[in-house]
C-alpha cells in the first residue's frame, strides 16, 4: 500500500528523518512511534505531501506519490484546527470538497456520520460554540468522510474523554475491515498494542524497530515466565532449570514465583521440575509490553 | 485549478455573508446620500421671511420692484421717523443719499443677511449703471442685447485633436481613485493577511494543505478577497448613483453643479475608471501576495508591524506626496518614476492620468505592475508554504530569506 524508501528531510538546524524506509501493507493498522521529536511528524507531512522529501521516494500502491494520490489519503493533524466561524455542515463540506467530493455526495455521506455520531444538530452550529471534545470528533469525521484508502491520523485519542475515544476506536476499527488502510501516530501504547499490526519506532530521525507487534514481541521474550501455586513455599536449588528472579507470597498459601529459565530449557522443564513439589495453579510467560519495549529501545539509544 | 475554485468560493461568501460586509456596503452610500440630502437642503433654504423694506429715497432715482418675500415702501419723511415706525424686527430701512455714490445706509432691528444686503446692494448699482447710460445717452434695450454671458471652456490640444476638458472633474475623480486604491490595499490587504493568520492560528492549514497546495490556497485567498472588494465597490458606485439620481431627481435646480461635474466626466471617466480598475487589480495582487507572506510568517497580528512597515513605507510616501507634488509637477521626473515603480505607481499613476500620460509610460508602467506582481507572489509563495506550517518561531528578515531558499 504505502512504500518509504530511503526518506531523508533535513531543516536548517537539523536532521530529521535519515534514511528511514517502511512498509505498510494495505488492511494494516500500522503504528508510527517515537519520543517527541523523533521525525513522525515529518514523515506524516511528508506522505501527506504538505513537505518534500530531500531524497528517497515514495510508493502508493506502487505508483510514485503524486498530486493524485491526496484525494485518497484522509489526515488527522496532531493540532486541531477548523475555522471558528463557519459553520460545521458547510464546513466539512468544504473540506470534503476540497478532497475530490461532489457537494451532493459530501452531503449525502455527512448526513449519515452526523446521525452515526448523534452530532445531527450540530449542523447550523459554528465550530467556536461546540466543546472540544466535540470538535474533535467533527474533525474526525472529516478526514475520513471522502472514504479514503489510507488514514492517517496523528494522536488520534487526544482530547477525547473515554467514551468517546471508545467510539473514535470502534469507527477506526470498522473503517479498517471496510478495507481503509490505517497510519497511526502515537504515544498511548495501550491502544498500540490493542490496534496495531504492525509498528515503526522512530528515534531521532532513525527507524530503530519495525514489524509486525507480535513478531517484536516474540523478538523481546526473554524467558520470563510467571507461575503461581498452592501449598508450602517449594525450596529451588541450583538443580532447577531455572532462576527465581522474584518470589512472592500470596493469602491462602498462594506462591508467585517470577523465574528466568536458564538457556537451553523449556517450559516443560520448569513442569516437571515443580509439578512433583507442588500444586501449579497457572504458568505464563512474560512478554514485555510494548510500553516497556518503547522504554529500553528509546532509552537504549539515548 | 477546480480546487483554488473552492477556496476562492468560501474566502467570498464568509466574507461577504459578514455583518461588517454589508453594514460597511449600505453604510457609505448612505453617508453620501446624507452628504447630498445636506448640500440640496442647504440650497433649498432660501430667505422665505417676508421684509418690509422703506426707502428713503433723497436722490429719487431708485424705484425697486416689489418681489416675493421683499415689498419695496416709500414712506416719505426722515429717517428717524422711519426707523422709529418698524413694525417688525423684520423690516429694515434704506437710507439713500441724494449722491448715492455717498454711503448708502440700511437700518434693521437685528443683523440683516448677507443676501438680502448683497442683493439690494445688486439691484442699486443695476439702477445706477442704467441711469448713466440713459443720461450718457446709451440704449439700454440695445446694450442689454448685445450684452453676453461668457463662460470660460478650457479646451486642451493633443495629437489626436482639440478636447474639451473639464479639468476640475477629472482631477477629483482620479484623487478620488488614488485615494481609494491606498485606502483599499491597506484594508483588503489586511484582510488577506488577517485571513492568513487566523488559518494559521487555527491550525486548520495542515488539514486545508494535506488537499491543496499552499500556493493554491494562498492565491484562492488573495483572488477571494480581491473579488469582494471589487463586489464593495460595484455596489457603493451602484447604490450611490442610483441614491444621487433619485436625490438628484427631485432637485434637479439647485444641483445642476452636480449635474454639470458628471456630465463633463464624459468621456474620460471611462478611461480613468479602466485605469483604475486596472491598477487596483494589480496594486491589490502585488501587495496582497506581501501581506500574505507576512502574515504566514507570523503567529498573531501584533507580531506583523516589523514586516508592515517597511512595506506600507513606499505607499504612504507616495500618498502624502500625491497632492502636494504630483499634482502640481506631474511630468517631473520624481512623479514619472513613482509611476512606474510598481510599489508606489497604483496611486502615482492614479494621480498624473489626468495630464493625459504619454502612452509608453503608461504602458511601462502597467508592464511593470504585471511583472511586479508576479514576482511579489512568486517570493511570497516560497516564503508562504514555509511559514504556515511554524509556530513558535521568531520569524526574523534572516529566517524568511532562509526559507525563500527552501527546497519543498
Amino acid at each position: 500500500m504505502l512504500s518509504i524508501r530511503n526518506i531523508v528531510k533535513q531543516y536548517a538546524g537539523h536532521t530529521a528523518l535519515s534514511d528511514v524506509s517502511l512498509e505498510v501493507k494495505s488492511g494494516q493498522i500500522f503504528g508510527l512511534l517515537g519520543p517527541n521529536g523523533a521525525g513522525k511528524t515529518s514523515l506524516i507531512r511528508i506522505i501527506t505531501q504538505i513537505t518534500a522529501p530531500d531524497s528517497g521516494e515514495i510508493f502508493f500502491n506502487g505508483q510514485k506519490l503524486d498530486q493524485s494520490h491526496i484525494e485518497r489519503m484522509g489526515y488527522l493533524p496532531e493540532e486541531r484546527g477548523l475555522y471558528k466561524k463557519m459553520e460545521i455542515g458547510e464546513q466539512m463540506i468544504y473540506l470534503a470538497r476540497l478532497k475530490g467530493l461532489s457537494r451532493d455526495e459530501a452531503t449525502k455521506r455527512l448526513k449519515v456520520w452526523f446521525a452515526k455520531l448523534g452530532m445531527e444538530t450540530w449542523w447550523k452550529m459554528k465550530i467556536e460554540e461546540l466543546s472540544k471534545g466535540m470538535q474533535q470528533k467533527a474533525q474526525f469525521v472529516a478526514t475520513v468522510l471522502h472514504e479514503p484508502d489510507l488514514i492517517i491520523l496523528d494522536e488520534p485519542f487526544s482530547g477525547f474523554d473515554p467514551v468517546n475515544a471508545e467510539i473514535i476506536k470502534n469507527e477506526i476499527l470498522e473503517l479498517n475491515r471496510k478495507g481503509a488502510t490505517i497510519l497511526f501516530s502515537t504515544h498511548q501504547m495501550e491502544s498500540v498494542e490493542e490496534l496495531c499490526d504492525a509498528i515503526v519506532l522512530l528515534n531521532r530521525s532513525k527507524k530503530i524497530l519495525e514489524g509486525p507487534i507480535k513478531d517484536i514481541k516474540s523478538a523481546y521474550r526473554n524467558n520470563i515466565y510467571l507461575v503461581e501455586y498452592e501449598g508450602q513455599q517449594v525450596g529451588i536449588n541450583g538443580a532447577a532449570p531455572f532462576e527465581v528472579v522474584t518470589e512472592t507470597a500470596g493469602e491462602d498459601n498462594l506462591h508467585t514465583v517470577k523465574v528466568k529459565l536458564k538457556a537451553g530449557s523449556t517450559s516443560n522443564d520448569l513442569l516437571q521440575y515443580l509439578m512433583p513439589k507442588t500444586r501449579i495453579n497457572m504458568l505464563h510467560e512474560v512478554i514485555p509490553s510494548m510500553n516497556e519495549i518503547f522504554i529500553e529501545q528509546v532509552s537504549k539509544i539515548a | 485549478m477546480n480546487k483554488i475554485f473552492l477556496i476562492i468560493q468560501r474566502e467570498y461568501i464568509t466574507r461577504v455573508r459578514k455583518k461588517a460586509f454589508i453594514v460597511m456596503t449600505l453604510l457609505v452610500p448612505a453617508l453620501f446620500a446624507g452628504m447630498f440630502a445636506v448640500i440640496a437642503l442647504v440650497a433649498n433654504e432660501k430667505d422665505q421671511t417676508m421684509h418690509v423694506v422703506y426707502v428713503i429715497d433723497n436722490n429719487g432715482s431708485f424705484k425697486f420692484t416689489d418681489e416675493p418675500f421683499v415689498k419695496f415702501i416709500y414712506p416719505g419723511g426722515s429717517v428717524a421717523a422711519a426707523k422709529k415706525n418698524l413694525k417688525s424686527d423684520d423690516d429694515l430701512v434704506l437710507n439713500i443719499p441724494a449722491n448715492p455714490k455717498d454711503t448708502v445706509q440700511l437700518f434693521a432691528r437685528k443683523k440683516t443677511t448677507l443676501s438680502l444686503a448683497d442683493d439690494l446692494q445688486g439691484k442699486m448699482n443695476d439702477i445706477a449703471t442704467g441711469e448713466g447710460m440713459v443720461k450718457a445717452g446709451i440704449d439700454t434695450a440695445r446694450l442689454h442685447k448685445i450684452k453676453s454671458n461668457i463662460v470660460i471652456k478650457s479646451t486642451e490640444m493633443t495629437a489626436t485633436g482639440e478636447q474639451g476638458t473639464n479639468i476640475g472633474a477629472t482631477y477629483a475623480l482620479s484623487f478620488a481613485g488614488a485615494v481609494l486604491i491606498y485606502m483599499s490595499l491597506f484594508i483588503y490587504g489586511a484582510q488577506v493577511m488577517r485571513g492568513v493568520i487566523e488559518e494559521k492560528t487555527n491550525r486548520i492549514i495542515e488539514v486545508i494543505v494535506s488537499s491543496v497546495k499552499p500556493f493554491q490556497l494562498m492565491m484562492g485567498k488573495i483572488i477571494g478577497v480581491g473579488l469582494v472588494g471589487l463586489t464593495q465597490f460595484i455596489l457603493w458606485i451602484t447604490l450611490s448613483a442610483g441614491i444621487s439620481y433619485l436625490v438628484g431627481g427631485h432637485t434637479s435646480p439647485t444641483n445642476s453643479a452636480l449635474h454639470s461635474f458628471l456630465h463633463n466626466l464624459g468621456a474620460n471617466a471611462g478611461y480613468e475608471l479602466l485605469c483604475f480598475i486596472f491598477y487596483w487589480i494589480t496594486g491589490f495582487l502585488f501587495y496582497s501576495a506581501l501581506f500574505a507572506a507576512v502574515g504566514s510568517a507570523v503567529d498573531s497580528e501584533t507580531e506583523t508591524q516589523q514586516f508592515m512597515f517597511p512595506i506600507t513605507l513606499p505607499l504612504l510616501f507616495t500618498y502624502i506626496l500625491s497632492v502636494s507634488y504630483l499634482f502640481t509637477v506631474p511630468d517631473s521626473p520624481l512623479s514619472v518614476w513613482l509611476s512606474m515603480i510598481p510599489l508606489s505607481a497604483p496611486v502615482a499613476m492614479m494621480m498624473r492620468i489626468p495630464y493625459n500620460v504619454p502612452g509608453w509610460q503608461l504602458a511601462i508602467s502597467m508592464s511593470l505592475m504585471v511583472i511586479g506582481f508576479i514576482f511579489t507572489t512568486y517570493i511570497a509563495a516560497r516564503i508562504y508554504r514555509v511559514g504556515i506550517l511554524m509556530y513558535g518561531k521568531k520569524a526574523s528578515y534572516k529566517e524568511l530569506a532562509k526559507w525563500f531558499f527552501y527546497k519543498e
